[in-house]
């Protein structure tokens, strides 16, 4: 208690830096997961896949964060145990957002990929486990998060399939290929915008002061979903033949046309990595501002302060715009072999899972649930060649990205335990 | 700063452009033949020699090609065909190469004449079998939209109309080959038995590139079956 009142504005301040510095690294590593699909099909340039990624990093950051935020900030920890030593959860939070920056610079720095969010919750699980005591962590959250890591890809996959399947039965396989893509493509476009909103409104608004209705959110959904259709008949209506391309390849025009149902499901992407990577760095920046602004006590439900949110944004986007479009730039250039036709499916089906994740307060991996959704436009024959090594690659992570983030986070507990006492 | 994500990780290079070239290649070794029998037939044996030389290094780059594709195919990759299909295509591709490069050496080795009552009768013979090479890598550059469309039923059946095209110019150049030997039959007596011998060979060996390029439409309608 007495550390707080002494040193509350200190640890405030450290808390908000870590935070950034991590809300920095996702934007200077992951988003280039998520936007990575868009500027390697050429469906945009560089500069458009950033662009969009600013704004829809953070509008779904701020518009869809709050619950997964939740999540971390206070989900995986019994609140209860730490009624009496709140300065612990302070040093916990503080820890975990080191150990996971850290790991993520380091992995960063020697190629190996990482998970922003296994990184975080390893952290946390760590520190709560060992540096508190094991009753200290909700291991019923706990399972539900690792089960989500694992079924978000399965789903995503699933999704794709489907996607992709009722694109070859209703566009590529048909006697005018071209005709067919003009007409379906707005509405898989209405589905990309009524799905985001819908799942924005159900249950990423309640931080901003709005509570509506189910059917409230379907009719705004609705008309979410028209007037993004709206806007891409009317980017399709410039899309002409070109003959001479399609002399080359017949498909050429029409995978112009799903390039621009690609600008679509790049904006959900970015959207919803927004809402549920954010989280990683201001959960536990919420959590230390929450226990020292209320004085010590660990309230059960405390509102998420707007300005978290926008920090953590603003991070992101700052990270984005000073490293992170050389990322993109770099995995674009190796990402070629998905073309629009198949680029958009498996967004679409990532970009709906995450953010039905996100909506539900499960923190999961884009860039898995990305792999997954690829895997299954594959199985639906849609891609020539697909290394089934990196699913072991992903596991590997999995095993040395827990560990490694919680012993980090279990050093640095003790340390600042040391410190502040 | 470096970083492999696993999407980078994720794609394995296509073998549809390369499979593309490869063919393209082979048949280019069979378009040479014509240039190399007009300076054979005229006895003009250092202008044959010449084109033989280009036959030669067009035939190591389809085979550089081969190795190439076949090192980017790893067991490990998950395709929309089957991993042999693929590889057994390619090799029945590769033979048209090798058939054209076997032909062209037997006639520079032997400086082999043609004798003119039929050397008409070989050049047509010998375009019908190009033409069966010609019509084997229609068939494949149909590939890259094969895959587009996933195999679409639609697409195989127009691939499938290119393989019975494919199957007719073979019984063509069937057909020619019978007329050419019936030819050679009728003045066989007339010129030295040995080079007569080496002639049936030579006509055999370009019905064999008509053969093997039929065959190749063979595979592909298997790679395509599923």
């Amino acid at each position: 208690m007495l550390v707080i009142s002494e040193y509350g504005q200190l640890l405030i301040v450290l808390a908000c830096i870590f935070g950034f510095l991590m809300a920095w690294g996702v934007g200077a590593n992951d988003v280039a997961n998520a936007m990575g699909t868009s500027v390697g099909s050429k469906a945009l340039t560089i500069k458009q896949a950033i662009f969009i990624a600013m704004i829809f990093e953070f509008a779904g950051a701020y518009l869809a964060g709050g619950a997964v935020t939740g999540t971390i900030r206070k989900g995986i920890i019994d609140p209860a145990l730490l009624a009496d030593s709140p300065e612990l959860l302070v040093y916990g939070m503080l820890s975990s957002l080191l150990a996971a920056g850290i790991w993520l610079a380091v992995a960063s720095w020697r190629g190996w990929p990482v998970s922003t969010t296994h990184s975080i919750v390893g952290a946390i699980v760590g520190f709560a486990a060992v540096g508190i005591g094991v009753d200290a962590v909700q291991w019923g959250k706990v399972l539900s998060i690792v089960s989500s890591w694992v079924v978000s890809p399965l789903i995503s996959g699933i999704f794709a399939y489907l996607i992709f399947k009722s694109v070859s039965r209703l566009i590529l396989n048909t006697d005018d290929p071209f005709a067919n893509a003009k007409r379906y493509v707005p509405i898989y476009m209405f589905f990309v915008g009524f799905m985001i909103a819908m799942v924005t409104l159900l249950k990423g608004l309640s931080h901003v002061g709005l509570s509506i209705t189910f059917l409230q959110s379907v009719g705004l959904a609705t008309v979410a979903g028209l007037l993004v259709m709206g806007l891409g008949a009317i980017l399709l209506s410039r899309v002409k033949v070109d003959a001479a391309a399609d002399k080359q390849f017949r498909f050429a025009s029409v995978e112009k046309v799903f390039a621009v149902l690609m600008i679509f499901t790049a904006c959900a992407m970015a959207f919803a990595h927004g809402s549920n990577d954010v989280a990683n760095a201001i959960g536990p920046l919420a959590a230390v501002v929450s226990v020292i602004a209320n004085n010590g006590e660990i309230l059960a439900k405390s509102a998420l302060p707007g300005w978290i949110l926008v920090l953590g944004g603003a991070g992101i986007v700052i990270g984005l715009a000073t490293y992170g479009y050389k990322v993109m730039g770099t995995i674009g250039k190796k990402i070629t072999e998905l073309t629009p036709s198949r680029g958009f499916a498996a967004e679409m089906a990532a970009a709906t899972t995450v953010v039905i994740a996100s909506g539900t307060g499960l923190p999961v991996s884009t860039t898995h649930t990305l792999v997954g959704a690829v895997l299954g436009v594959g199985l639906a024959r849609g891609i020539s060649a697909l290394n089934l090594r990196v699913i072991g690659h992903i596991v590997t992570s999995w095993v040395i990205t827990l560990p490694a983030g919680a012993s980090l986070s279990i050093l640095f507990f003790f340390i600042f335990k040391g410190i502040f006492g | 700063m470096s970083t492999s994500s696993p999407l980078t990780l994720l794609f394995g290079r296509s073998p549809v452009k390369p499979m593309q070239e490869h063919i393209n290649k082979a048949h280019a070794c069979t378009k040479a033949l014509v240039p190399f029998f007009e300076a054979a037939m005229t006895g003009n044996y250092k202008e044959a020699e010449k084109v033989r030389a280009t036959i030669i290094t067009l035939e190591s780059e389809a085979d550089a090609l081969k190795k190439d594709i076949r090192a980017h195919l790893p067991n490990s990759l998950f395709m929309p065909v089957p991993r042999s299909d693929l590889l057994e295509l390619l090799s029945m591709q590769d033979r048209i190469a090798n058939r054209a490069k076997d032909i062209s050496g037997i006639m520079l080795g032997r400086e082999m004449g043609i004798p003119k009552p039929i050397r008409p009768l070989m050049m047509r013979y010998l375009k019908a079998a190009i033409n069966t090479s010609k019509r084997a890598k229609e068939a494949l550059a149909e590939l890259d939209e094969l895959y587009e469309t996933g195999f679409g039923s639609k697409e195989v059946d127009f691939v499938g109309s290119l393989l019975n095209r494919l199957d007719d110019q073979e019984h063509k150049t069937d057909e020619f080959e019978i007329k050419m030997r019936r030819a050679l039959r009728d003045i066989e007596q007339d010129f030295p038995p040995i080079d007569m011998m080496f002639l049936y060979k030579i006509i055999e060996q370009i019905g064999d590139l008509a053969d093997v390029s039929q065959r190749v439409g063979s595979r592909l309608q298997i790679l395509i079956a599923r």
